[in-house]
């Protein structure tokens, strides 16, 4: 792709960056993230001062520390109701949740699932990587069936969550995933979901160096990345693998994914992204293809759909209610309420 | 008007209606305190019904209630024992029969004390007033069904909708009894049912009826009158606890300039604040109706974060989910309201009777050293300036603020003079911008005024001053997160310090009464009307004793301990089992004079029963 647009930037992203030296494990996955926000905030030309980044606990929420904007590092499982409360405050910021698996999934599952049905204009990072990091290696929410951690040494015997079903369950607008080394995409993410009015989600899946190291390789390694993932673009065909020569097509209920000239596929029968359709049946196919059953995994944002945001609804109320009655002052308020008598 | 009937001058009358929880007691109740109210009379109400929407008709734990206590003057509460009892059904009349004086007037509907109707309310006997023992009142049996049905056959409505002005037919008789307007009472239910003309038409046809039966048949030998009080000039609406809270922090609001933000869960009885607030869009008001109760705080926190003043409202249950997220405002140092309307307790308790039993909660329920600011309303009106003055508190000194309410005075309403705003002060949060004068550099966002110990608020969208907070402890010059033993030490000291500092900002403890006693009596939150009753009334028997009622709890008034020492004999009457006496004991150890009066019945105290324990204690050697 040529870049040919060139557009004033008044911050670089640096300027987003805070004095606190980043106290994360050597190697850990959320330097990217972090990185990357840096990026995107720079890319969206916000200013730092209209900028509000919100966390609950474990490692991915001591990110607002390392910004260099307005920062609220609260507690476990609360950073979208807290987010919430902020955005409907002050709609002029620009509001971020960075959280984890355990974070959001479990303790805050309410929360999360709430504020993507309001669709308040929030944009939740999902820092997943499958384990309990903080508090030193237990099974997280994402973790698979039968996952060995310190806290199921015989293995889990319960099903993971997927966050995209959460997401879509609870009707979300907007639902995008990248991986952690996988920078470029990343940035593209976060900028759109923070472009997109109302909750976006954006699932990054991340290595925990120390407890769960590995445990995206099958798609983060450089040497299956290609055949393992699938990078989808708005308007474009589903293509994958070293030499774009695999694709995603519709095989009957099911997505499959082909090799385009082999079993008779050609190029034509390779679906074309479309995040913006209301009905999300086939975004959600999308979003939850594995491996495990012979497909890529979805980066990209899979879901975008334009909605009434919580936030700004709330607003045209206020609005339309001051329009039709001016606004008093509390004492007049009271004297012109019913029931009021005067004692001369 | 009736002419050749006696009119009997009274200065106070305690009326009660009861009857199913579907029969429109609330209603009824509701209509005459306001109607004796704009009519110029003192009110003090007492709703009291059950926690079940609808119970089984007829059943004795389906009885609803509603007391009003009118008066001339010194109308402190809602009364202990009733003057008037409307009974709709049996199991009114025997839930009730113990509030009743001697000579009261028991006005019940002759057709439902049918055998069906008194077998549903366990009575043996066809003859209920022999079998309660009932022989010292006046009962005066009216066919209410009966003559509902009669009043609106031309009604053209259906049975059952006719069946429901029975309340209306009983409070026409009872506005006849105590010679009250009806033209009032028409007005009120025009803007009750203002969208159902036909229910306008029907009510007022019922209760004119009811009136007018009354007046026709001289029901009782005489009729009543209370005349208006002799209240300062000014105008008056009557309000209930709950909407005087909620006014209160929109008072706040527009004194501070900040926008009003509520983060709430529905609650009983805590839910009408959040209601209240919700209609208040004219004022710019943000109420949320959150997915629970921890979203309800957090998401005010939040709001507090982004500059807002925030609160919210709950009851024990939803304080005790709230706790983490106390403690986080107290870390942060964030202004926040958080009113709690105490209702009958451990857990579910009886969520719709009325107790203080949070205190405890309200003072140590958090982890870690986490001191805050708590408060208790008195009395309906006065919640209006318990959360303005909690709002002040909160906005000035960067602090979470528990103001603590109850059942009682939330669902009770009394006359309220409509306070006038420029009377009252200005609240000044301690706006970064303007301590630092745009000078960002030398600003960390845990500097502090010196003498106050509060830090600066700088709120998202100011350019220069992003900074981050959080739960974990800071350096208190830097506010970068730290571990240090000697900073912690210091900065649980400098958070403790803060709040004590804010007895320097609010009134010292005033003694009403007699100041020279041997005895005296100390309350605190929703009792302040009967204990104030009831020291009155030992004063007016010639018996010295002084009366002392907080308002502040956490902290102190700065006179409390000279105050308290004064006295050989200090009871301490609450509705919990010695709550703030063992708070008191705990800041004043070396204070023995402490005695407790402690009942727990999720019923307000009896003004008879603290007159006679206050009168024993006080003449024990």
């Amino acid at each position: 792709m040529e870049a040919t647009e060139i557009k004033y930037q008044k911050h670089l992203a640096k300027d987003y960056k805070s004095e606190n030296p980043v106290r994360w494990c050597p190697g850990c996955g959320d330097y990217a993230i972090l990185t990357c926000l840096h990026k995107a905030l720079a890319e969206l030309n916000i200013e730092p001062h209209d900028t509000a980044v919100i966390s609950g606990i474990g490692c991915s929420s001591r990110l607002p520390y390392y910004m260099n904007t307005y920062g609220f590092h609260s507690i476990h499982g609360r950073a979208a109701a807290i987010a919430t409360g902020v955005k409907v405050a002050n709609p002029r910021l620009s509001v971020w949740v960075t959280t984890g698996d355990g974070d959001s999934l479990a303790i805050g599952g309410n929360h999360f699932i709430h504020s993507i049905r309001r669709n308040v204009d929030i944009n939740i990072l999902l820092f997943n990587n499958k384990i309990y990091g903080l508090t030193k290696g237990q099974y997280s929410p994402t973790s698979s069936r039968g996952f060995v951690s310190k806290s199921s040494p015989f293995g889990t015997v319960e099903e993971p969550f997927r966050p995209a079903e959460l997401c879509f369950g609870a009707r979300g607008t907007f639902f995008a995933r990248a991986i952690d080394v996988d920078m470029k995409n990343q940035v593209e993410v976060m900028v759109e979901a923070a472009r997109h009015k109302g909750t976006s989600v954006v699932e990054v899946l991340q290595n925990c160096v120390i407890f769960n190291d590995g445990i995206h390789n099958k798609i983060s390694d450089r040497n299956w990345k290609a055949d393992n993932t699938v990078t989808l673009k708005q308007g474009e065909k589903m293509l994958y693998g070293k030499e774009s020569d695999k694709g995603i097509v519709l095989d009957g209920w099911n997505l499959k994914g082909v090799t385009i000239g082999e079993e008779g596929y050609t190029l034509d029968d390779v679906l074309v992204h479309d995040a913006t359709t209301r009905d999300n049946t086939l975004q959600l196919k999308l979003a939850l293809m594995d491996t495990s059953e012979g497909l890529p995994v979805a980066l990209g944002v899979i879901r975008n759909v334009d909605e009434p945001t919580y936030e700004r609804d709330y607003e045209k109320q206020i609005e339309e209610t001051q329009k039709n009655a001016p606004q008093k002052s509390f004492t007049e308020f009271l004297l012109k309420s019913s029931n009021v008598w005067e004692v001369k | 008007m009736p002419t050749n009937l006696v009119v009997t001058d009274i200065k106070q009358v305690t009326i009660r209606f009861s009857g199913d929880s579907g029969d429109g007691m609330q209603l009824s109740g509701t209509l005459f305190s306001t109607l004796s109210a704009i009519f110029g009379n003192e009110i003090a109400t007492f709703p009291d019904y059950p926690a079940e929407i609808r119970a089984p008709q007829g059943s004795l734990h389906g009885v609803s209630g509603f007391q009003v206590r009118i008066g001339s003057k010194d109308v402190y509460n809602s009364g202990d024992k009733t003057d008037v009892l409307v009974a709709m059904n049996p199991a009114a009349l025997k839930v009730n029969a113990q509030h009743l004086k001697k000579g009261s007037i028991v006005l019940y509907d002759t057709d439902s004390f049918q055998k069906k109707d008194l077998d549903k309310a366990q009575f043996s006997t066809q003859d209920p007033f022999t079998e309660l023992n009932l022989e010292h009142v006046q009962p005066i049996g009216v066919t209410i069904t009966s003559m509902t049905k009669a009043s609106l056959a031309e009604s053209g409505l259906e049975n059952k909708e006719m069946l429901r002005s029975k309340n209306m037919f009983a409070l026409g008789i009872v506005c006849w009894l105590f010679n009250r307007p009806l033209e009032i009472a028409d007005k009120l239910l025009e803007q009750k049912f203002f969208k159902k003309p036909k229910l306008v038409e029907a009510n007022i046809k019922a209760l004119t009826d009811g009136y007018n039966y009354g007046n026709n048949i001289h029901l009782t030998a005489s009729t009543y009158r209370i005349d208006p009080i002799e209240s300062g000039k000014g105008f008056y609406t009557d309000v209930n606890g709950n909407t005087a809270t909620a006014y209160g922090l929109i008072a706040a609001a527009e004194k501070a300039g900040v926008q009003l933000f509520l983060g709430s869960y529905p609650i009983t009885p805590a839910t009408d604040i959040l209601q209240e607030l919700v209609k208040r869009k004219d004022f710019g008001v943000k109420a949320l109706q959150m997915e629970d109760e921890i979203a309800g705080i957090t998401s005010s926190l939040g709001a507090s974060f982004a500059g807002c003043l925030a609160a919210t409202s709950t009851s024990g249950p939803g304080l005790a989910l709230k706790s983490e997220a106390l403690g986080l405002a107290v870390m942060t140092e964030l202004p926040l309201v958080v009113i709690d309307v105490q209702r009958s307790g451990p857990s579910t308790g009886m969520p719709t009777k009325s107790e203080q039993t949070d205190l405890n909660q309200a003072l140590y329920g958090r982890n870690g050293e986490s001191p805050l600011v708590v408060m208790a309303a008195a009395s309906p009106t006065d919640c209006f300036e318990g959360a303005f003055e909690a709002s002040k508190i909160a906005l000035e000194h960067m602090t979470p603020v528990i103001l603590l309410t109850d059942g009682y005075i939330a669902n009770g309403s009394s006359a309220w003079k409509i306070p006038v705003m420029s009377d009252y002060p200005d609240i000044k949060p301690p706006y970064v911008q303007n301590h630092f004068n745009g000078d960002a550099g030398e600003w960390k966002p845990f500097l502090r005024d010196e003498k106050t110990l509060v830090r600066y608020w700088g709120i998202p969208g100011t350019p220069k001053y992003m900074h981050r907070i959080g739960g974990l402890e800071k350096d208190q010059l830097t506010g970068v997160i730290s571990s240090n033993p000697e900073n912690h030490q210091q900065m649980v000291d400098i958070r403790k310090q803060k709040i004590e500092n804010i007895a320097g900002f609010i009134p010292e403890q005033e003694v009403m009464g007699d100041e020279d006693a041997d005895t005296l009596i100390v309350g605190w939150g929703g009792t302040y009307g009967h204990l104030l009753e009831a020291s009155l009334r030992i004063r007016a028997k010639g018996k010295k004793i002084a009366f002392t009622h907080f308002r502040y709890i956490s902290p102190l008034p700065r006179n409390s301990y000279e105050l308290l020492k004064k006295y050989k004999k200090v009871i301490i009457a609450e509705q919990n089992n010695g709550q703030f006496a063992d708070y008191l004991s705990s800041m004043f150890p070396d204070l023995k004079n402490f005695q407790k009066y402690n009942r727990i019945e999720g019923q307000p105290f009896k003004v008879s029963e603290l007159i006679e324990e206050f009168t024993k204690t006080m003449e024990e050697k």
